[in-house]
């Protein structure tokens, strides 16, 4: 069997000193799937991305990129395995929209070194892959922030990674678009790809996740496969919230009030 | 492949930014050239080349004093556009420039203290003012690291206003100390910036320190524009953000404190050339970098040539570069394209 994509073992974190927000975190994510880290708001979840980009060092436990630790990477190897494409991002320049997917190129490329026509053709392609190709050479602050939302994914799939990081993905996109990136995020699956996300939308995480981790303060409520997870009563814990799931023509929909 | 289509457009447009800059350079050295030339000796206006070579004290006034000057104006204002574009690009703040990190104050500061209580000699002056603005630089960082308030841009610029505001009361305690007479005037004209008095020797002392900034910063030219994304973002991207942006600040800073200390405080020169260096080609630093410290040259020159020849006396070179970089700057935002988000 494939050794693991990511895992946290027992990892502990906080970012002021005997005030852990991440207690004793423990999750496998296998290669090829697709995990939603759910959870109310403060309660941890784009920490944990950061932890598993290895920005924020665990203060216990051991986090593990496929089968070996993070920290045995250098930075230009970890920028190749994972990507980070984070919820919004400041740009006070007018940069055109390619020149910023461009920079997912970084990671292939020496300290020193310029893009070279293969990193352009990437870049471009990436576009072309969230539909932005039309817009590659726009100004960047042009964009709506639902086409920024997707040019930083484009970004990261320019750093072509084996393990995407995404912090609320869906949280600026109309619903064509939030369609449209369930099926990026698919897509990416098939190829083999290993994401893992942050989500609040319910119906985002049912349409594309296998594995989801539930987090409650202080840590993990419940880790596993959808199936088992993604229940009225977990949910209802974790949001302090009554929950119903309803099948509607076949597609399972949550139900609060 | 399906790709290629909108390529060829972005390739056309990066090979006409190389031209542009290739122009610029061109339009550099010719300018030089005439600069050169130009002068109130003997009659005010442009020396001829027969003249030139007929006329020994023609020659050695054209060797002796304009060359130095003249590549000192062109270093200076290449050093603080290059300066001023990483300074405004790491901190994510077109409003910067490279002096704001208490580095101009500090200079001011120790040229101060030299003409006050050091007898003001130009060596000591030159010495005491790159020190200081070292100095300032140094403060700052130390403050930032010890502030317990907001993300590394707002606690370094918090930090380098406040080391700032320290050295500017320093400076005013000691034009209240200097003589009215004979410190305060020697102060003020070196606040007021110029090149009046460059000779090769302090040209020749600086050089090594301002070509290795300015190399190190144009080699780093295409991994600036990761610096200017966020920490965790360039982190992701394989950076080490704040290794290399220290590193960046550092050699942006170095070589403006030995230019500032050897030809006083000559200011808006690093806040508006990199504007309309990126106003001409964009943002992305492969290109902006370079036309800025092109476009930063040719205008401290330009202001220079003035500054030497439009009145009989010397005109201090920060009046014309502050006079022609506010006009410039208005002329910029009354021309600003709306931008439908900021």
């Amino acid at each position: 069997m494939s050794p693991l994509m990511l895992s946290f073992q027992n990892v502990t974190f906080g970012y002021r000193r005997a005030q852990p927000i991440l207690q004793a975190v423990n999750f496998e994510l296998h290669p090829g799937r697709i995990m939603a880290i759910l959870g109310s708001n403060g309660v941890g979840k784009t920490t944990l991305l950061y932890l598993a980009l290895g920005w924020l060092s665990a203060w216990d436990g051991e986090i593990c990129l496929d089968g070996h630790t993070l920290r045995s990477y250098s930075r230009q190897e970890r920028g190749r395995w994972l990507a980070l494409v984070p919820q919004s991002e400041h740009t006070p320049f007018d940069y055109t929209v390619l020149d910023y997917v461009l920079m997912g190129r970084a990671p292939y490329l020496p300290p020193l070194g310029m893009p070279t026509p293969a990193d352009y053709a990437a870049a471009m392609q990436a576009l072309e892959q969230v539909g932005l190709a039309a817009m590659a050479e726009h100004p960047v602050p042009q964009l709506s922030s639902g086409e920024r939302q997707l040019m930083l994914l484009a970004r990261s799939i320019a750093q072509s990674p084996r393990l995407f990081l995404l912090d609320e993905p869906t949280a600026h996109l109309d619903l064509r678009n939030k369609s449209r990136l369930i099926q990026i995020m698919r897509g990416l699956r098939t190829q083999g790809v290993t994401l893992l996300m942050t989500n609040h939308e319910p119906e985002v995480v049912l349409a594309v996740a296998d594995d989801v981790l539930l987090l409650e303060p202080g840590g993990v409520a419940q880790f596993g496969p959808l199936e088992q997870v993604f229940t009225a009563e977990a949910l209802s814990r974790v949001y302090d919230l009554p929950i119903r799931l309803v099948d509607v023509d076949g597609h399972r929909q949550v139900l609060w009030t | 492949m399906s790709t290629s289509g909108a390529l060829p457009a972005v390739y056309a447009r990066n090979h006409r930014s190389q031209r542009h800059l290739l122009v610029l350079a061109v339009v550099l050295l010719v300018m030089a050239g005439f600069s050169l030339l130009v002068g109130r000796y003997p009659t005010p206006g442009l020396l001829s080349w027969n003249r030139l070579t007929s006329d020994e004290l023609a020659w050695r006034l054209v060797v002796n004093l304009r060359l130095p000057r003249l590549l000192t104006a062109i270093l200076l204002g290449m050093t603080l556009s290059a300066a001023g574009t990483v300074f405004q690009l790491l901190f994510s703040n077109p409003l910067v420039e490279p002096g704001f990190l208490g580095v101009s104050q500090g200079a001011a500061f120790g040229a101060a203290l030299s003409i006050v209580f050091l007898g003001g000699s130009a060596i000591v002056t030159q010495s005491a003012a790159a020190f200081f603005a070292l100095a300032g630089l140094g403060f700052s960082y130390l403050l930032a690291h010890r502030l317990r308030y907001g993300g590394w841009v707002l606690r370094l610029v918090l930090a380098g206003i406040a080391v700032s505001a320290l050295f500017s009361a320093g400076l005013g305690l000691l034009k209240y100390l200097a003589d009215p007479l004979r410190q305060l005037p020697e102060i003020t004209f070196w606040l007021l910036g110029g090149l009046a008095s460059l000779t090769w020797e302090q040209l020749l002392t600086v050089l090594p320190v301002v070509l290795s900034g300015l190399l190190v910063i144009f080699l780093y030219r295409w991994r600036l524009n990761l610096l200017a994304l966020s920490e965790e973002t360039a982190f992701s991207l394989g950076a080490a953000p704040g290794r290399e942006r220290w590193m960046l600040i550092f050699f942006a800073v170095l070589p403006t404190a030995v230019l500032i200390a050897i030809t006083g405080i000559v200011g808006w020169v690093g806040l508006i050339i990199p504007h309309i260096a990126r106003r001409l080609f964009g943002a992305e630093a492969r290109f902006s970098l370079p036309s800025a410290m092109l476009l930063g040259g040719l205008f401290t020159l330009l202001c220079d040539d003035l500054a030497r020849t439009l009145l009989a006396g010397e005109i201090p070179l920060g009046i014309l570069t502050s006079l022609f970089g506010a006009l410039i700057f208005l002329a910029l935002m009354m021309f600003q394209k709306a931008k439908t988000q900021s």
